[in-house]
């Protein structure tokens, strides 16, 4: 117990370097990129390296969410519907997060906060299925019960993910794409070799933070079980004021 | 064969006693001519040319209305306690399914029947077209196929009613959206070959949820 | 025969069920006394193959009811609390539709061969909506008779009943019981509990705390012996 908390401590001081750090690649290092047409463009793009990063917060936060689901199912280990459920928050927050982010750059680059593209649209779509996940997980009392409502719920919800990914592929999209070409795209920029570079060091580092913060949400999670069962135990001594069955050590 | 025997028991257990009270099919039928009638006061002083709202308004009516019938037809299992007489039975899981999705699709089936040429009257418009019919059929399929899976879960849970548009609204937009669009199409006399992509797409979506549907469904109902 | 071995059964963190096992030979009938949230219940569910237990096995006629529990629902009849009939369908349409899921054969003759035995052969096609209290529980022990289980599992068939109707359903159990089958129920009715039983036990905090032949026991002492379970668990 002691060493993963010291690798979870650990983590958490390298995530905040490796944040400001890519404050600066972001903002600093990277050069604008040549060729967009106005100067508010160019500098609105610089969003993108904190835009993507987060989305792929988000899409490895759901994509666990998946994983960990399906194994809960076939293990029926509560530490499984700890991850789902931890993994789930990070994919919802930063859902919300992606979408911000992409109504702040949409703004200069398409004269609008908003607008109902298939990208944006479907990426809505996915963080309310998310939050749909929560309250379902809310409304339920048996902890058993609501772990296997929420994995199953959780795999229909993931059907949306990858329909997110792939609308810009298929249906006439602006929303510009990094790799691969899209005649419709509005705002899509060249990669230059800083930007290449800032571009690669944002993902690793968005990466790095949601490692770190599904571990420590994993681990507040299994406090929290282990919480709910003692109080549990007490609340039967309590109630009994007999002999009671003592609880495992080491909870869930 | 037993599986079958099984499944259809189940389905015609519910038209039977749905014969005899009407509860879900009045109930769905009744909400859905509203939800009509409401769009009708509500766009006619805006809209021109009602072909363009009509795909949306009778998904909006069938929608909701399934929503009413899903949520019942589990209610009327679970609060008698009756899904352990189904549970208690040495048969698959997937065969209670099987049962209630096929009745939830014939009750929404139902109801559209008598909906659509109530919609030709009132608007005069042509939708008994057998490419559009053919469209709502699909559509009503992926609903039936996803809808009874999420009112099994949202019947066990607290919020109950209120959970299940939540849940299933979002899940079905695929769904949904190929169907309102493929509808509209046709309704603007395009040919059923240019709606391809979106008939394709309906149908993968009901394969999908079919099968995921099929492959989750015992842990819904297990304890 | 029944076989339940370190039966665990926890709801969340709350432990129900703290270890039970029992073995109840082929033709035993066996009665399962305790205070309200002793774990009776949960222990006919488990049986049942209605829950699943936390820990433990549990086999029915050798079948491995916990892993394989498709493989024992045919051999199990189950009475709860609930009635598991439909309202709007009638007495017979009710056992046809179980005769059905339970895929039996000959099932037309053996539907009404089962409301004659539970008295319902006049009501047949009647629904079971304008039926008394009593006439629901009769045709709900049919519908757990119909597939002919060897091994009977009935929570509480007596609660709330009229004595008529009471004494009627003790009729019916004798003769079932009869039959050769082995027969697990619960009550709060500790004379006719220890009237029809061959051997008692008594449930507390989720452990089998009395395992007696019922021949050793009268109502008295039965009483004190329940009494003091019920005080040790403190309900």
């Amino acid at each position: 117990m002691s060493r993963r908390i010291g690798l979870l401590e650990g983590l958490t001081v390298l995530i905040a370097v490796l944040t400001v750090a890519n404050l600066y690649m972001g903002l600093v290092y990277a050069r604008d990129p040549v060729n967009l047409q106005t100067e508010v463009t160019r500098k609105a793009q610089h969003i993108f390296y904190y835009h993507m990063g987060m989305n792929v917060m988000a899409g490895l936060g759901l994509t666990t969410n998946f994983v960990a689901g399906i194994l809960y199912l076939i293990t029926r280990r509560r530490f499984w519907d700890v991850v789902a459920r931890s993994a789930a928050e990070i994919g919802v927050i930063f859902g919300v997060a992606v979408l911000a982010t992409g109504s702040l750059w949409a703004r200069p680059t398409w004269n609008t906060w908003w607008t109902w593209d298939p990208r944006l649209t479907t990426a809505t779509i996915t963080v309310l299925l998310y939050v749909a996940y929560h309250m379902l997980r809310n409304a339920v009392e048996d902890p058993n019960r609501r772990a296997r409502f929420a994995a199953v719920y959780g795999t229909f919800a993931y059907i949306s993910v990858p329909i997110t990914f792939m609308s810009i592929r298929w249906w006439r999209s602006i929303h510009p794409t990094v790799f691969g070409n899209n005649p419709d795209a509005q705002g899509g920029f060249a990669l230059g070799p800083t930007i290449r570079t800032a571009f690669f060091f944002s993902m690793g580092t968005f990466v790095v933070v949601f490692i770190t913060f599904l571990l420590l949400r994993v681990r507040l999670g299994l406090t929290e079980e282990r919480l709910a069962e003692v109080r549990e135990a007490v609340m039967v001594r309590l109630s009994r004021g007999a002999e009671v069955e003592p609880v495992r050590e080491g909870g869930v | 064969m037993k599986f079958w025997q099984a499944v259809w028991a189940i389905f015609w257990k519910d038209v039977r006693a749905e014969f005899r009270t009407k509860d879900i099919f009045t109930g769905m039928f009744v909400f859905a001519l509203l939800a009509v009638l409401i769009f009708n006061f509500a766009f006619e002083l805006r809209v021109s040319n009602v072909r363009q709202v009509l795909p949306g308004v009778i998904w909006v009516a069938v929608v909701f209305a399934g929503m009413l019938g899903l949520n019942r037809s589990f209610i009327l299992e679970v609060d008698r306690g009756n899904i352990e007489g189904l549970l208690l039975a040495p048969l698959d899981r997937s065969a209670i399914y099987f049962g209630k999705m096929l009745g939830n699709l014939v009750f929404m089936l139902a109801v559209e029947v008598v909906l659509l040429p109530i919609l030709v009257v009132l608007f005069n418009v042509n939708v008994l077209q057998p490419a559009i019919l053919l469209v709502v059929g699909l559509g009503t399929l992926g609903f039936a196929i996803v809808g009874t899976v999420f009112a099994a879960i949202a019947v066990n849970t607290r919020a109950r009613e209120v959970l299940l548009p939540v849940l299933l609204l979002p899940v079905m937009v695929p769904v949904l959206v190929s169907a309102v669009k493929a509808s509209a199409n046709l309704l603007d006399g395009a040919p059923l070959a240019e709606q391809a992509m979106w008939l394709r797409l309906l149908v993968v979506f009901d394969i999908i949820f079919l099968a995921v549907s099929y492959m989750t469904f015992d842990y819904v109902l297990e304890e | 025969m029944i076989e339940v071995r370190g039966l665990i059964k926890r709801f969340g963190y709350t432990v129900v069920l703290g270890g039970v096992s029992l073995t109840v030979p082929t033709g035993q009938t066996v009665v399962l006394l305790g205070p309200n949230g002793a774990g009776k219940t949960t222990l006919l569910r488990i049986l049942a193959t209605l829950l699943r237990p936390t820990m433990g096995e549990v086999y029915i006629h050798g079948e491995d009811a916990v892993r394989r529990p498709e493989r024992v629902r045919h051999l199990l009849g189950y009475v709860s609390h609930q009635a598991l009939v439909y309202p709007d369908l009638t007495a017979m349409e009710n056992l046809h539709f179980y005769a059905r899921l339970y895929g039996l054969p000959e099932a037309s003759r053996r539907v009404q061969e089962m409301l004659e035995v539970v008295g319902l052969a006049r009501r047949a096609h009647d629904l079971v909506r304008t039926f008394s209290r009593g006439m629901v529980q009769r045709l709900t022990i049919a519908r757990a008779l119909l597939h002919n289980p060897p091994v009977l599992l009935l929570d509480e068939p007596d609660t709330g009943l009229d004595p008529q109707a009471a004494a009627m359903l003790v009729k019916l159990l004798r003769e079932v019981a009869q039959a050769g089958r082995t027969v697990l129920f619960t009550t709060h009715n500790l004379t006719r509990g220890v009237d029809f039983a061959d051997r008692v036990l008594i449930l507390a905090g989720g452990r089998i705390v009395v395992d007696r032949p019922a021949t050793s026991l009268d109502v008295a002492q039965l009483s004190r012996l329940y009494a003091r379970a019920a005080a040790q668990e403190g309900a």
